[in-house]
């Protein structure tokens, strides 16, 4: 077993700034016994002076338009969750560790991810992506790894005699034990792991419970961690609260960006795709606008819904000030994840799925459309535009390659008939009643028409153009 | 002439007055002899735009193209038709042999939309013919086609007046069309390669030729 563990050392304030490209000076407080202090800030506070555990009034003073913010435990465990749907892209077992981890079991996944290094190079660009910052360190065990990466010792450890000897270095604080442990073993002078190591094991049980002994004995592997896996909701739905309000739909775009690497972590480990998604903007005092994206096929690949979402949000005006997003997959379908290649072969392969998503998008989805023929005799009914890949073709070479969608009168004198008729009567069950006979005609320029002699009126009319 | 200058002439942007253009991209053979004996390589340029001037709709430039468009249905990607001017009738595609699950019709609402979908379906290599009527066109416009031609590979067909004939245009190749009475004539205005002089007559598949049948009897 390998497992890789991330722990968001700032994940009090990106909850509040991943939706935006840049923001002022921001600091997140929270009320600790009646006073409020800074929990974290970002480095445009940072640069004024303030810093973590600072009283909030006191950042205020020394940052000109500080905007201190009340920690938000819900939405940093909203953030948590949804860090694990997306971390399901690496492998399906993700374990949380709230409030600020996540422990992955990567052993098992190196083959797929064609390595550690190339997992933890994929890692930390998607962490890039979704707009979190992350220490992440492996180890052959869950507890030892996680701790590593609270110490922000960011390493790729494989043996567990290495591992013993970096954690004995790591400070007693950083154990999950109730302050007065903590406490009690500083004030015995055991400051560090190794320190407690080498204790009487049955003392160390007794004056400080179990609990600390099985801690100690879980981080270094000697025994086994039982930990319960995350299972990804059913259904996707993820809002980012935006850090200003956006009055532009292009502007929502980096905002969605921060969301889809989630969906697509969502949808590789159902092993499914999306045809429809939607956003919906969230306005004050007003309903909410809605933007839809369809696509041809299933899709799973979180770079092509970004590039029609860009297309969409293009031709999208919104009513008002959008204050929260939401990105919703209303439906979700089987998809096989796509093989990868054993030999290198030519990429940049067309795709023909997304120009007709892109035309659609622009020219509206009535506007770009297959053809197809249909069983009726009347030559206005006998084709129709299709939607999907599959195509009825009924092949006739006694029609023209035009058809003009309304037949024109035609009072054309010089019209010499070639060849006909063609005797259609059809359509008087549904209304669309014809009686004509149809003839090849030339006329005097070298074009050859389709015309027909309405039976009923005796009107000529032309239909077609053999082009 | 020494081996060096021989490669420096192989370059397919170089073209000696003598001889027809050595064709830089692939061909599409016209499906008619007589046409693919003046065209460069063979046949239609692919990667490239074609100009067919006529001065109306009807007098067979479809007919023209079919075969060349039923071969390359047989092959992924789509035959876009952009902004047609009538309805591609279904039943007469397919009895020209043409794939109907890789035509696609667009009909954009501007002049701008048009000519961005040309564009994009010329770039995006997924298509392999584009065929589009395009108005208002400008140099710098059709140059940009060409480029997206080239750029995605495709056939880029676009059909224009005749009386823009005189016009400098980017297209590989310029044909103009007239009505003959065994068929089509064809003047090539402009190719990679030397200049044709003599116009050339296709004979074009015989088209609605009906004998006197019944629909309702025939089904």
């Amino acid at each position: 077993m390998l497992w890789l563990a991330l722990h968001f050392h700032s994940l009090p304030l990106e909850v509040f700034t991943r939706g935006a490209a840049v923001s002022g000076p921001l600091a997140v407080a929270e009320k600790l016994g009646g006073r409020t202090r800074v929990v974290a800030c970002n480095a445009a506070a940072e640069a004024c002076g303030v810093g973590a555990g600072m009283a909030a009034s006191a950042a205020q003073a020394l940052a000109d338009g500080l905007v201190v913010r009340q920690r938000d435990a819900l939405a940093e465990q909203a953030a948590l969750e949804g860090l694990a749907v997306w971390a399901g892209r690496f492998t399906s077992s993700v374990s949380m560790a709230p409030p600020a981890g996540l422990l992955l079991e990567v052993g098992t996944c190196l083959n797929l991810h064609r390595g550690l290094g190339n997992l933890l190079k994929m890692a930390r660009s998607g962490l890039e992506e979704v707009g979190y910052a992350a220490a992440m360190a492996c180890a052959p065990s869950s507890r030892g790894a996680w701790l590593l990466a609270r110490a922000g010792v960011e390493k790729a450890i494989h043996e567990p005699a290495r591992l013993e000897a970096i954690l004995v270095t790591l400070p007693v604080a950083l154990l999950d034990q109730p302050a007065g442990v903590v406490e009690g073993l500083d004030r015995i002078g055991a400051s560090s792991l190794g320190d407690c190591l080498r204790l009487p094991r049955a003392g160390l049980a007794r004056r400080f419970g179990q609990a600390l002994v099985d801690e100690l004995d879980r981080a270094l592997g000697r025994v086994p961690e039982a930990r319960a896996f995350f299972e990804p909701p059913a259904r996707f739905e993820r809002a980012l609260e935006l850090p200003a309000p956006v009055h532009v739909a292009e502007a929502l775009l980096f905002a969605v960006r921060r969301l889809l690497p989630e969906l697509e972590g969502f949808l590789t480990r159902r092993q499914a795709g999306v045809q429809e998604l939607e956003l919906v903007c969230r306005h004050e005092r007003r309903d909410a606008t809605v933007v839809k994206l369809g696509f041809v096929k299933p899709v799973r690949d979180a770079g092509r819904m970004q590039l029609l979402m860009h297309e969409t949000l293009g031709r999208t005006r919104l009513p008002a000030a959008v204050h929260t997003i939401v990105l919703r997959a209303p439906r979700v379908q089987p998809l096989a994840g796509a093989n990868a290649d054993l030999f290198r072969t030519q990429h940049g392969e067309a795709d023909g799925d997304l120009l007709l998503e892109r035309l659609r998008i622009r020219l509206g989805p009535d506007a770009v459309h297959g053809v197809e023929t249909a069983a009726d005799h009347r030559p206005e009914c006998a084709w129709r535009p299709a939607q999907g890949s599959k195509r009825a073709a009924a092949a006739n070479r006694h029609r023209p390659l035009w058809l003009l969608p309304d037949p024109l009168p035609c009072r054309d004198g010089r019209l010499k008939l070639q060849s006909g008729p063609e005797r259609i009567e059809s359509g008087w069950w549904d209304g669309g009643d014809v009686a004509r006979d149809y003839y090849v005609a030339e006329d005097g320029d070298g074009a050859r028409l389709w015309v027909y002699c309405d039976r009923v009126s005796g009107e000529w009319y032309v239909h077609g153009v053999f082009a | 002439m020494n081996s060096s200058l021989e490669s420096v002439l192989q370059h397919p942007g170089i073209w000696r007055g003598s001889q027809r253009a050595q064709a830089a991209e692939a061909v599409l053979p016209t499906g008619f002899a007589a046409l693919d004996a003046v065209l460069p390589g063979g046949g239609w340029p692919r990667g490239a735009l074609t100009e067919l001037l006529i001065r109306r709709q009807g007098i067979g430039e479809l007919r023209l193209l079919t075969p060349a468009l039923a071969r390359l249905s047989e092959e992924d990607g789509w035959l876009a038709w952009v902004a047609p001017p009538y309805v591609p009738y279904a039943a007469a595609l397919a009895a020209a042999g043409i794939d109907l699950a890789h035509v696609l019709v667009a009909k954009p609402a501007s002049d701008a939309d048009t000519w961005w979908t040309a564009e994009q379906a010329l770039r995006s290599g997924a298509c392999g013919a584009l065929l589009a009527w395009l108005r208002a066109a400008d140099e710098r416009r059709m140059r940009r086609l060409q480029l997206a031609a080239e750029t995605g590979r495709a056939w880029g067909v676009l059909f224009r007046h005749a009386r823009l004939a005189t016009e400098r245009s980017p297209a590989a190749l310029r044909l103009l069309l007239e009505p003959a009475s065994e068929g089509l004539a064809v003047r090539v205005l402009k190719r990679r390669g030397g200049p044709v002089n003599r116009p050339l007559v296709v004979a074009l598949p015989d088209a609605g030729r009906t004998t006197s049948v019944l629909s309702l009897a025939r089904s």
